[in-house]
Parts: structure tokens; sequence; C-alpha cells
């Protein structure tokens, strides 16, 4: 099993170039593999969680052992975390690949289309599947530089102007990246993550430390797009095509935001209070600012964008919560709860986020317009769209049946146990006002009268932009069944057993 | 001392340059001098006092070392740096076609 | 461009393409390797275009030409770095080929032959970013 590893990493470069060189020849043979080669990984992924007989799997690149007991290969790790995110990216890339069959035929220059979508697979792969940081750069690179392409694919004027901006402010994340990785290698002398905290728990010298750490949230946070940092999300979000738009915020800001973050505060520095202060108060500020920009937006793609700001909000403040108690030696099972919630709410986001930017790409594609002053009663034209832009809405505000109820539960009742009452009462007060946005959306778009002249006659969307809708909305209710005991035991807990027990991420040795 | 120093004033150079001024042509020249004052960082780091090119010759007896590590870590980040300036000058290409002007200022038609 | 000029490129960009050649086939003995060979070996072909010219259609030709033979390229590598996958311990990226006498041209097992792949790579991406720009000059699309 551990030799399996690479072919997450192998896989998606193979097919990329693959269609470079015969999309010019055969003009059908992109559309048939790469969602061929997507599905194959994403059963790979679930064949991993099923049969999960170890604490965690690493793979040495070109077999060199530990020499004198420091570790000079560089590593490929997997453990619970990562297998998750690995099956999220890999299940969200198929079926927004199955989606952009029919929906690319109003862009020209089709050929580097799938090309580019599959190095941002492969960089995403690598991100999480890397085990030292150096590596971890490089990767986070390839998938920002080929989301950068995307987003300027359709080469209209607010595409260019969103790009630009979206290049210049991640080029500077990576920038301040960069200048950690060197700090942290004249500090220790070691670019591996285990190896790198053996050191720093041994270490003397603190006010180094908290200065990286302080960098680190500088420099992830904007490529997660946290409140100070959010200024190119709105517009790189809503002028990109619309599978793009569910790929980039469905998967990019978790896999080189998020993920990396949540990697590195709790498996290779010692969680400090401040440290731990400053995380939950930057998730507090993006959850109110995010969804309190969101009331007043008239674009159907922007507001999706700015509800993504407050959700990753909610992830952040879990798992800020979590540190907290970590770091004040409390409880380690209201944790290790926190921290499942705020995961579960990760892979819930991904979902539902991802459904309804595939709908306002199906409302795009049918009638040309995304205003919202301009749309109106595409209920009785449009059945499908409507139907599951319905249950994504209510699984985003948190109604009972779907998933974004029990994963908001989990974390509210994790904030009201460590006795922090002022989250509590903001996150519920939060998703009432995504609530109200919501109906405001679902009202304006499908129910009600129309005066537009333009909306006479609307078909419905072609059956493969129908397909992944249909498969999304299933996921929604399905992955409510997560919180049942019996199917907890295998996917859940086995998330945050390596993030609570820092001892056991030393075990790749 | 004053060599790292030396390298923080070139990074404050390109950050004056992307921060003040308006043509799109400019900030790119400007964030590419931080790029470089930060691969003269990562390989001053590696220097070792007294030490030789990190080359295995056979003649030349081999004591004390320049740390290579770095040297790797530069020559990866000079190639992606690349990439970004390339996508980087065709997107202000563009840019200019669309919008018929180099100024950052009036290039706003995204809002709120 | 003046005869000066023409026929002073004809001579050196040949030259110049023989010791970018030189750069990559000693990588693994002396500084340099893929990356800095394939700079210098799409400098020998982008001299070439800059002094002569040529029609939009033929440019257009080379342009395709150069990406395919990228694209071939990077299948190359993946094949290699792969197929260390298929002996009786799977590694990846393995290093198996024979290992001769320290300071000789074919010791270092298979880095000569990444070194190669790279070097066609990183020429015939730079040769295919200057072709699109002066393309799209000419074109005014």
């Amino acid at each position: 099993m551990n030799s399996l590893i690479p072919l997450f990493v192998i896989l998606p470069l193979a097919t990329a170039f693959l269609n470079l060189v015969f999309g010019r020849l055969i003009k059908w043979f992109p559309k048939a593999l790469t969602p061929i080669v997507l599905l194959f990984l994403t059963g790979l992924s679930l064949y991993f969680i099923l049969s999960w007989d170890s604490v965690i799997y690493s793979h040495k690149i070109g077999g060199w052992g530990p020499d004198k007991n420091i570790p000079i290969a560089i590593y490929f790790v997997l453990d619970g975390l990562s297998i998750l995110l690995l099956s999220i990216i890999n299940l969200l890339g198929f079926l927004s690949i199955f989606y952009t069959i029919s929906y690319i035929k109003k862009f020209t220059g089709v050929r580097n289309f799938y090309t580019l979508f599959c190095i941002m697979v492969t960089g995403m792969n690598g991100v999480v599947l890397a085990g030292d940081i150096f590596n971890l750069f490089v990767f986070m690179e390839i998938a920002a530089i080929s989301s950068y392409a995307l987003v300027a694919f359709g080469v209209e004027k607010d595409e260019l102007e969103a790009s630009y901006k979206y290049m210049v402010l991640g080029g500077l994340a990576s920038l301040f990246i960069l200048f950690n990785i060197a700090l942290l290698y004249w500090y220790t002398k070691s670019l591996n993550i285990a190896d790198i905290s053996r050191i720093l728990e041994a270490g003397t010298n603190k006010r180094l430390v908290i200065f990286i750490q302080v960098l680190f949230i500088a420099g992830f946070g904007l490529k997660a797009a946290m409140i100070p940092f959010h200024a190119w999300l709105p517009d790189a979000h809503s002028s990109a095509p619309s599978p793009v738009s569910a790929m980039l915020s469905g998967v990019l800001i978790k896999a080189i935001g998020v993920y990396v973050l949540i990697r590195l505060f709790f498996n290779m520095f010692t969680i400090s209070y401040e440290i731990a202060l400053t995380i939950t108060v930057i998730g507090t500020l993006s959850m109110v600012i995010g969804v309190l920009l969101a009331i007043g937006q008239w674009d159907m793609k922007r507001l999706l964008a700015y509800h993504s700001i407050s959700q990753m909000g909610y992830v952040i403040i879990a798992v800020g919560i979590g540190m907290l108690i970590l770091a004040k030696d409390g409880n380690r099972s209201w944790a290790a709860l926190s921290i499942t919630g705020g995961l579960f709410h990760l892979a819930n986001h991904a979902v539902f986020k991802g459904l309804l930017f595939l709908n306002a790409g199906a409302v795009e594609y049918a009638t040309g317009t995304r205003n919202l002053k301009e749309l109106g009663g595409l209920s009785a034209s449009m059945p499908v769209t409507s139907s599951t832009s319905l249950g994504a809405s209510m699984a985003i505000s948190g109604i009972p049946p779907f998933n974004g109820f029990f994963s908001k539960l989990i974390i509210i009742i994790a904030a009201a146990k460590a006795q922090y009452y002022l989250l509590t009462f903001l996150a519920i007060s939060v998703s009432i006002i995504t609530l109200a946005s919501f109906l405001k959306l679902q009202k304006k778009t499908f129910y009600g009268k129309s005066k537009n002249r333009k909306l006479k006659n609307i078909k419905e969307v072609p059956f493969t932009m129908c397909f992944s809708m249909i498969v999304l909305a299933l996921l929604c209710i399905a992955l409510s069944l997560l919180v049942i005991p019996g199917i907890r035991e295998t996917v859940m807990v086995n998330v945050v057993y390596t993030l609570i027990n820092k001892s056991n991420y030393l075990l790749i040795f | 001392m004053t060599v790292y120093s030396l390298c923080f004033v070139l990074f404050l150079v390109g950050l004056f340059g992307v921060i003040t001024k308006r043509n799109i042509i400019k900030i790119v020249i400007g964030l590419s001098i931080m790029e470089f004052s930060i691969f003269l960082f990562l390989v001053l780091i590696g220097y070792n006092d007294g030490g030789q090119p990190p080359i295995i010759m056979a003649d030349i007896p081999h004591t004390q070392f320049v740390d290579p590590l770095p040297q790797a870590m530069v020559l990866t980040a000079i190639v992606i740096g690349l990439a970004t300036n390339t996508m980087l000058l065709a997107i202000a290409i563009r840019l200019y076609r669309k919008y018929n002007t180099f100024d950052i200022r009036k290039i706003t038609s995204l809002r709120g | 461009m003046t005869i000066i000029v023409k026929k002073v490129a004809q001579i050196i960009s040949g030259i110049i393409f023989l010791y970018g050649i030189y750069i990559i086939m000693h990588g693994h003995i002396t500084p340099g390797g893929g990356f800095t060979g394939g700079v210098i070996i799409a400098g020998a072909f982008i001299f070439l275009i800059v002094v002569y010219g040529d029609t939009i259609q033929k440019l257009k030709n080379k342009r395709e030409f150069a990406i395919v033979l990228g694209g071939v390229a990077i299948l190359a590598f993946i094949f290699f770095t792969a197929s260390g996958l298929f002996l009786e311990t799977p590694v990846f990226f393995k290093n198996y080929s024979f290992f001769g006498t320290l300071g000789n041209n074919n010791s270092a097992g298979l880095i000569p032959v990444y070194d190669i792949i790279i070097g066609v790579e990183v020429a015939t991406a730079l040769y295919s970013i200057f072709l699109t720009l002066v393309i799209f000059k000419k074109n005014k699309l």
C-alpha cells in the first residue's frame, strides 16, 4: 500500500501532457481520458479509507534511508487528514470535468483547458501528500500558477483584471512563504517536517519561532482568503468559468490554505496560547465580516464567493478552539470534538459550495446573465437546477436533514462546552444571516415572476451538467450519515488522530 | 551582518515599487526585485567560513564545503519566478489591448 | 538588419548551440546541468528569429512543433521516474542504471538521461513563449 502513494501525483501529470500531445490530433481524446483517470483516483482514495490498517503511511522517494538518524530523503506522508482531503479533491475534480464537457462550448481555445485543470489537480494532490516543507512550496506554486491561467480563461475585461490582482497578491504570499522556509532552514538545518518538530521542541530561541509563526499565518492566510487578506477572492471566483470557480472555492483555498495551517501548527510547532488566540480572532472576523459583506451583493457568483469567506471562518474557529484547549491543557476529548467538527464542515462546504457554483454556471449557460435583478421565475423551465439549488441552499444554512446542520451543530456544542459563549452566539447569528441571504438568492432567481422579456424560451441544461449537479445533491444528504456512531469510527475519528497525538507523526521513520 | 541588511534594503526597494507605482509593468518589475532579494538571502545562509565550492574533484583535498542545499532550492525558486513573471507579462499585454491604458488606477471595472 | 549582423549570426548561433549541448552533457560532473543548458540552447534559436524574422504561418508551425516536443519530453520524464515502480521493491524515482568510475562521462546512473530530457523541455518552453509573444504582436488580436 505504501507504493501506491506516488500514483496520486504521477497520474494527473501524465494525463495533462497526454492531453497536450494527443489533443491536437484527435478531438475527443481529452474529453474521454480525463474523467476516467480522475474517477480511478477517487476510487483509489476510497479504497485507502475503507482498508486503513496502520497509523500512518509513508513512502521515501528514491529509497534513501536515514543516514546517522538524519532523514535525507523526500517523503510522501499519508495520514487520516490527508486521505480525507485527497478524496474531496479527486471527487470534485471528476464532477467538474464531467460538467465541463458541455459547458466549455461557449469558450475558445478549448484544448488547453484540460491540461491546465489536470496540472492544478496534480499540484493540490502533491501539497496534501508532501512530507517536507520545500516540496510543499513547489507543489503549491504548481497549483497556484495553473489557477492564475484558468481564472483568465475567457479573455474578457473582467477576467483579465481579476487574474492580474490575484496574481500580484498570490506572488506576494509565495514570497513570504519562501522567506519563512529560508529562516526555518537557517535555524534548524533541516527541511523534513517531522525532523523540524523534534529540533524545535529542544530549541531555545523563542522569539525567532514566534516571528516565523506570524509570517506563516500571513502567507497562508492570504492563500486561504482570511479577512485582512481577502481582497482577491470576490473578483477571481466570480470571473472564472463555473467549473473552475467550483474547484477554486471548493478545494483550492482548503488544500493550499487551511490544510497547510493545520498541518504545520499541530504537527510542527508547539502550540502556544497567543498564536491560538490570534488564529481564533482572525477566524471570527472572517465569519462575521464575510457574511455582512455578502448581504448587499446583486451578482450571483460574487455573493457565493463572499459566503465562502464566511464558511472558512467557521472551520478556522473550530480549529482555533481546539488549539486553545490544547494550549491550556484542558480536556483533550473536547479539543478532538472541536477539530472533528471543523474538518467535517470543510468536507461539507466543498460539496455544497461546489454545487452552488455549478448551479450558477447552469443559470448563466441558459440565460446569459448573472445579475439577480434581471432573473426570476426559472423554476418552471429548469427543474433540475432549481431543485438542486434549493437543496444546497438549505445545506449551507444549516437545516436539519442536510449535512451543514450536523457540522455546525458539532462546532457550536464544542464552543459552548469550552465556555466560549461569545463565539457560540456569533456562530448562531451568522447562520441565521446566511439563511436570510440564501432565501433572497432563491426567490430572486427561481421563484417569483420576471419582468424581463429575454427570458422567454429557456430550456434545461444538457445531460452531463445535470449529472454532476444531481450527484452532488445526493452527496449533500449522504454525508450527514457520517455522524452515526458506526460509520464515524471508520472515517472521522481517524482524521484527528495524528493531530491530537503529535508523536504519531514521528512514526514515519 | 551588513550583508543581510543589504538584502533587506533590496526587499524594501521592490516593495516600494509594488505599492506606489501606477504603471502595471513597473509593478511586475518591483515584484521581480523582491523575489531576487529572497534568493540572495537563501544563498547567503549556506555559507561556512573558509568553504570551497561543493564539487568533488579528484586531485584537490576537500575539507570544508559550502552548503549545497540552499543552492538547489534557489534554482527551483528561479524557475518558479520565471513562470510567474511570464504569466504576469502576458496578462499585462492583453490588459493593454482591452483598456488602452497602462494606468492601474483606471482599470477598475470590478467594484464592491 | 544589416549584412554584418546576418553573417555573424549565421556563424555564432551554431557555436552557441554546441556550447549549450556541452553544458547539458557534463551536468553531473561540472556545474550546470539540464536547466542552464536548456536556456542557452533556447538563446541560440531566439537569436536566429530576432535577426532574420519569418512569415506568420511558418512561425505558427514552429510554435506547434515546439509545444508538442515539450509534451513528449515530459512524458519521457514521467516514464523514467515511474519505471522504478515495476521493480521487485517498488520505489518511485530510483536511480538504477550502472555506476561507472568517479569523474567519467557515463557515471551517476540515470542522471545524464534526466539532464538531456530537462534540457529539451526548457529549451522548447522558452522558445514557444517567445514565439507566442511575437505572433500576438503581429496578429493584433
